[in-house]
């Protein structure tokens, strides 16, 4: 394979979140920036008022999520994350930073390995990523709610047991019910 | 540098700590397990796709007119310290993985003898649990002792054993209030671990429990 043809086959795997964010890294394209936000802001505002804050609150972590994004927008790659789970770990972080005041401990990179960096590394995880997406819209509605709920709710289980007046005991088994079915539907979907 | 780990963290704790909901002393243990474990670390991604995937289908509420001008304002500012850290997080020093050098705040540890050679430092001490370093000599057990509340053990340096199993660098052991053990430290060098606990932790050899509080073990 050239450069060309991993280039094209890069660009036509990946999801055009991701796309944009690469010419933000690429390119610092603001235009690109813009785009970002437009998807973005609007999901983030709705995922920290679902985790119970007030509105003021949300955009000021939507606007330091957004404001990270733009400056470390050279770390991001598309062979570990798609846009949206590397903007999610973000938002989370900043999250934790506002609302608890406390740094969230990040993994480090000490331990990757090499083989990771392959340039279709990249091709392969939007695959997957195609696969988890077919799979979740394929969960029953109740199971989907429970894993929006476990990965878009408040900071703690609690919380979220507050919320919908359950019992602790019963979200957390109600995640891994949840979790459990996703696991099979995409197990199933491996199979030729 | 990743090590074959076999003693990984509860897979829910993964999801935990991608959703944010683990308290700093469990965070910290998952993600310096994460940054030693190639197969949690590879889990952890499959949480945050499918968070992400949930997140771009979310009903999006809409943000004030001029939040996007505001922030296009704000681009070129530099970055604060306190950004750079929740943005960067820190590198690996020796043994330590990047998360306990900042729990460590980029120092060396402070050890506080316990007696028997055993030594400890406290790293973080609230409401949510106690995250602390332990150092015990090679091959010398650890008194026999209980938990209360959960327990994570990872090991750093060294390994040990206990009536449950054996634990190298990267495993993580989980004790509740089931298990008492006389964990024992590998020969030939120290075993270094960072335990998290969400409660304190309840010795019966080493120090008389009335002192338990003023030590915070």
């Amino acid at each position: 394979m050239d450069g060309a043809q991993s280039a094209d086959e890069r660009g036509t795997a990946l999801d055009s979140q991701t796309r944009l964010l690469l010419a933000v890294r690429d390119r610092r394209d603001r235009a690109a920036f813009a785009a970002l936000f437009a998807f973005y802001a609007p999901r983030l505002k709705a995922m920290l008022l679902r985790g119970g804050a007030g509105d003021a609150l949300a955009e000021d972590v939507v606007q330091d999520t957004m404001l990270t994004v733009w400056r470390k927008a050279a770390q991001f790659d598309p062979a570990r994350a798609t846009a949206s789970a590397w903007i999610y770990r973000i938002a989370r972080n900043r999250q934790i930073d506002i609302f608890r005041r406390e740094t969230r401990p990040l993994p480090d990179d000490a331990g990757r390995e090499e083989q990771e960096k392959d340039a279709f590394a990249s091709v392969a995880l939007a695959e997957q990523v195609h696969r988890l997406r077919a799979a979740l819209r394929q969960l029953p509605a109740e199971q989907r709610a429970v894993l929006e709920s476990a990965y878009l709710d408040g900071l703690s289980h609690g919380d979220i047991a507050r919320a919908k007046g359950l019992p602790l005991g019963t979200v957390k088994s109600r995640i891994r019910l949840a979790m459990g079915r996703l696991r099979r539907l995409l197990e199933n979907s491996a199979k030729p | 540098m990743s090590r074959k780990v076999t003693h990984h963290l509860p897979p829910a704790m993964l999801a935990q700590y991608a959703a944010g909901r683990l308290s700093y002393a469990f965070s910290v243990l998952a993600a310096a397990h994460v940054s030693l474990c190639r197969d949690c670390r590879d889990q952890l991604a499959a949480h945050e796709a499918a968070a992400g995937l949930l997140l771009e289908e979310a009903a999006p509420a809409a943000v004030s007119e001029d939040l996007l001008p505001r922030l296009l304002a704000r681009l070129e500012e530099p970055a604060a310290p306190q950004d750079r850290q929740v943005e960067d997080g820190a590198r690996p020093s020796g043994i330590y993985p990047g998360p306990v050098m900042m729990a460590l705040k980029g120092r060396p540890p402070r050890w506080w003898h316990l007696g028997s050679g055993i030594r400890q430092a406290l790293l973080h001490h609230g409401p949510g649990g106690s995250l602390r370093l332990l150092s015990v000599p090679a091959g010398r057990p650890v008194p026999r002792h209980t938990h209360r509340g959960t327990e994570f053990t990872l090991v750093l340096q060294g390994g040990f054993h206990d009536e449950t199993g054996h634990f190298s660098v990267g495993d993580v052991e989980v004790a509740d209030a089931r298990l008492e053990h006389t964990p024992t430290a590998d020969p030939g060098e120290a075993c270094i671990c960072l335990a998290a606990t969400d409660a304190p932790l309840r010795f019966s050899g080493i120090v008389p429990r009335l002192l338990q509080p003023l030590f915070r073990i």
